[in-house]
């Protein structure tokens, strides 16, 4: 059952990602991109990630996507006639480099690390259903990796910042 | 146990995010794409935190804030850029181009 379900939004996730780079319409792919995202979502409850797949529905679908369209809605790229593709050698070419990516990441999937696995199997499962779905995140988050994620609030003021500056007419 | 099918659609996905990089020359859809491979690579974190430890899952938040951030200061120079070009054709932003 769980299997089904995971095969189907892969299946989904996969259709939507080459809708979403061959459409050529800014604003059609940006709304297969939403799909991918949702379908990973699902993925992600099936691995036993809910409070990220809330994270990725929250920040990913809502947040930048909406961030996309609105840029896209700013540009007024909404309705664009000429497509953007490049040529037939272009394709060849990136479909060849794509196809190489795809084996070599498929080659280094086929390598896991089995004598590195430390948790027993449906271990985070049973974390899950006793302490919450948050929990076992943000107890490693708030001890192993504090510096981190105190760094990641500066960057993300930086980020700020910087995106008032650049896009500001004078500064 | 779907760890290798995690992976190997994981996989899938980051190739199709880097042709959608090599075949396109708008400025926003290649944005998306790179988006796509982030989100592929949160999708093998994830699944290797089913079986390491929430480790993984710590840094799929980290990755999403960073993503965040770049989206953000992206669109902040993509917008320079067009109010400068009037264009998002990245043929047409050939200055470094000896």
């Amino acid at each position: 059952m769980l299997e089904a379900v995971f095969w189907a939004n892969a299946g989904i996730a996969i259709v939507s990602a080459l809708a979403c780079i061959t459409r050529r319409s800014p604003v059609a792919s940006a709304l297969w991109l939403i799909m991918t995202l949702f379908a990973t979502a699902v993925m992600f409850v099936l691995l036993d990630a809910h409070f990220i797949a809330v994270l990725q529905v929250m920040v990913y679908s809502g947040a930048i996507m909406v961030l996309f369209l609105f840029v896209i809605m700013l540009l007024n790229l909404g309705d664009q006639s000429a497509t953007d593709m490049k040529g037939w050698f272009g394709r060849v070419v990136g479909l060849a480099l794509g196809v190489f990516v795809m084996v070599e990441l498929w080659v280094i999937t086929k390598v896991v690390p089995v004598d590195q696995i430390r948790l027993p199997a449906g271990e985070l499962n049973r974390m899950t259903v006793d302490e919450g779905a948050i929990a076992p995140v943000a107890q490693v988050l708030y001890t192993t990796y504090l510096l981190p994620f105190l760094l990641t609030a500066i960057l993300l003021l930086a980020a700020i910042a910087g995106a008032v500056v650049l896009a500001k007419r004078e500064v | 146990m779907l760890l290798g099918p995690a992976l190997g659609v994981s996989a899938i996905l980051f190739s199709i995010g880097v042709l959608g990089v090599l075949i396109r020359r708008n400025a926003i859809i290649i944005f998306m794409c790179v988006e796509l491979m982030l989100n592929a690579v949160n999708l093998s974190f994830v699944a290797l935190a089913q079986q390491l430890g929430t480790d993984g899952q710590v840094f799929v938040f980290f990755v999403m804030t960073v993503a965040a951030a770049e989206a953000a200061v992206g669109f902040a120079i993509i917008i320079a850029i067009y109010r400068h070009k009037e264009t998002l054709d990245l043929q047409n932003l050939n200055l470094l181009r000896g």
